[in-house]
């Protein structure tokens, strides 16, 4: 059997396994919402509404469709780029999602700029001194990370930062941006926080990855020739470890998604997470299944990358 | 975990070796469980009772955790959001496994078909970051504790059957179970007598860091607003009502992150320090 050609294949096969998965997604984000107890309609007007005008929205809606059409037209309508209109406003979801779209990849860009390096630097030389008080202090820490909640590793950054040190404000994101010393302000508290939380999960993943690799016969030898510390683990181990190393990285990153919702709610940052848990107050459900769909594709992005960098860096299939 | 072999090992219940940092988390779970059964006995002032003229006030000895943004006793209402935080998260964990494990048990077995839809499926509802299912179910229903525990489950399913499937597929290539296939067995006898009591141990490990990934989401959900409405509230619920002490470094704002935080980082010390004999009964995934 010719191995080159399996990896376009399980490429393939990965890809279809997300499709499918999305088509699955999309039907339970739809039906979530469209199981709503009460009447969509009703809720829109009020317990007053006469029985004709809840009637004419109803079907100015298209409520009285069976749910399987409005399923099929939800769908066609996101492939057109048309998002449905907002219960809350009347405006289109498109034009209010657009703005905060960009802001929410600008935190998750920077917090993924500054978290990558910090996160795999750690976790490499973590597992490169493996035993030592320095590398459990980084284990320590990242369980710790890891097991509290994001909203207490956000309050801890507003104390320090901002009740003890003064250097940032608390709770507030300053809409006049006029230097770069204003940026920095606006965005040091929820990068921070974010990155955190991101880079607890990569050092875990990249110095497991690390020291997986240092544990194999082939870097016994390598020690056993006499090759210095740092060439063993830079030479001989981390080309081996880049494949779990690139998957670590692509899958922390997807905790960046769960990450936001917290961050932006706390810091009042005008993202599209914030805008998501204001229209799940005020059940704006289109808003709520756009949203939810933005999320669910961008998550499924970064974990079938994951896999298929997996499959790519796989030296037995290569 | 280098911690685990670095500590001496004492001897423990059972003939197992628990070592002392393990003990010391299986003490603070203990300790919360004991809180949440027993809060309400013990607590000095009612949950809803206003007993300081000031808000977020300090600790002092009357309060011993400072007093809430109306003036609440902080200590009695972190005691009763025990109740909810533990009590939620518990239920919820025991759903969520007694539903993975049967389902993966049944997939692994089964094979064929049944594995794939199951699998499938189940991989796709994994697919969906927990928070959000939590924040869309949530604006479908509502919120109110048995929705929570329903969703909860829900959405830490899909984990626990993929770590019992991948367990129970080792189990199942074994000698024991073809010849019990061969006897006629049913697949509920196989799954109860044959599989189970061989996957058990790592599974129920499994379990104590799901618990723990359901008390962050919840307490997630609740600091959004989301979770346990009042006029009960959980440790997420009792952040979120006094992030305005802030500013101040209100004790109302911190010691509920720090319970949760005692109870989810002793809860991961003792699953990492638990005897190897129970955590890696097979030695998969």
């Amino acid at each position: 059997m010719n191995v080159r050609t399996q990896i376009p294949s399980l490429v393939m096969s990965r890809l279809l396994i997300a499709a499918i998965t999305l088509v699955i997604v999309s039907f339970a984000v739809f039906f979530a919402t469209a199981l709503l107890p009460g009447d969509t309609a009703t809720i829109l007007l009020g317990q007053s509404a006469t029985p004709e005008a809840i009637e004419g929205l109803r079907a100015s809606m298209h409520l009285n469709d069976p749910a399987i059409i409005r399923f099929l037209k939800w769908i066609a309508g996101l492939f057109h780029g048309d998002f449905g209109t907002s219960y809350a406003n009347n405006m289109p979801v498109a034009s209010l999602i657009g703005g905060r779209f960009i802001n929410t990849m600008k935190l998750a860009g920077l917090t993924a700029a500054i978290s990558v390096p910090l996160a795999l630097s750690l976790g490499i030389t973590a597992a490169m001194w493996r035993g030592t008080l320095y590398d459990r202090l980084v284990t320590v820490a990242t369980i710790g990370v890891i097991s509290v909640p994001e909203f207490m590793i956000a309050t801890l950054a507003v104390l320090l930062f901002a009740v003890y040190l003064k250097w940032l404000p608390a709770l507030s994101f300053t809409s006049e941006i006029k230097s770069f010393s204003d940026v920095l302000r606006a965005y040091a508290m929820p990068v921070v926080t974010l990155t955190f939380g991101v880079s607890a999960q990569m050092i875990r993943m990249s110095r497991a990855a690390v020291a997986e690799t240092l544990d194999t016969p082939y870097v016994e030898m390598a020690l056993l020739k006499g090759a210095s510390k740092p060439r063993l683990v830079l030479r001989h181990a981390l080309p081996n470890a880049l494949g779990p190393i690139a998957n670590a990285v692509a899958l922390s990153l997807s905790y960046l998604l769960g990450g936001v919702i917290i961050v932006e709610t706390i810091f009042n940052y005008p993202g599209i997470a914030k805008l998501m848990v204001d229209a799940v107050s005020t059940r704006d459900l289109p808003l709520i299944q756009t949203c939810a769909m933005i999320f669910c594709l961008g998550y499924l992005l970064l974990t079938t990358m994951a896999d298929i960098v997996a499959i790519m860096s796989n030296p037995r299939l290569t | 975990m280098t911690r685990a072999s670095a500590s001496s090992p004492v001897s423990g219940w059972f003939g197992y070796r628990i070592n002392p940092v393990g003990l010391f988390g299986l003490a603070v779970v203990v300790f919360w469980a004991v809180v949440a059964l027993l809060a309400p006995r013990f607590i000095p002032h009612s949950v809803g009772e206003i007993v300081d003229t000031d808000y977020f006030g300090p600790i002092s000895r009357e309060l011993w955790f400072g007093s809430d943004y109306l003036g609440r006793d902080m200590f009695s209402r972190i005691m009763m959001g025990a109740r909810y935080t533990v009590g939620i998260s518990l239920v919820a964990v025991i759903l969520a496994g007694f539903s993975g494990i049967v389902l993966g048990m049944i997939a692994a077995v089964s094979g064929g078909w049944v594995d794939t839809i199951l699998s499938r499926f189940l991989d796709a509802l994994n697919s969906i970051p927990s928070k959000l299912f939590g924040l869309v179910v949530v604006a479908a229903v509502g919120s109110s504790i048995p929705v929570l525990i329903v969703t909860l489950s829900i959405i830490y399913t899909p984990g626990a059957f993929r770590f019992a499937r991948a367990l129970s597929v080792n189990i199942n290539a074994m000698d024991f179970i073809v010849v019990a296939r061969i006897r006629g067995e049913s697949l509920l006898y196989l799954i109860r007598a044959e599989i189970l009591p061989n996957i058990l141990g790592p599974v129920l490990a499994d379990l104590g860091l799901r618990f723990v990934f359901i008390v962050l989401l919840l307490s997630g959900l609740s600091f959004l607003g989301l979770g346990v409405q009042p006029p009960y509230a959980d440790w997420g619920a009792l952040v979120r009502e006094n992030i305005g002490g802030l500013p101040f470094a209100a004790p109302a704002v911190i010691l509920p992150s720090l319970a949760i935080a005692s109870l989810t980082i002793s809860v991961n010390l003792l699953i990492d320090n638990l005897p190897r004999k129970i955590r890696d009964r097979s030695s998969g995934s």
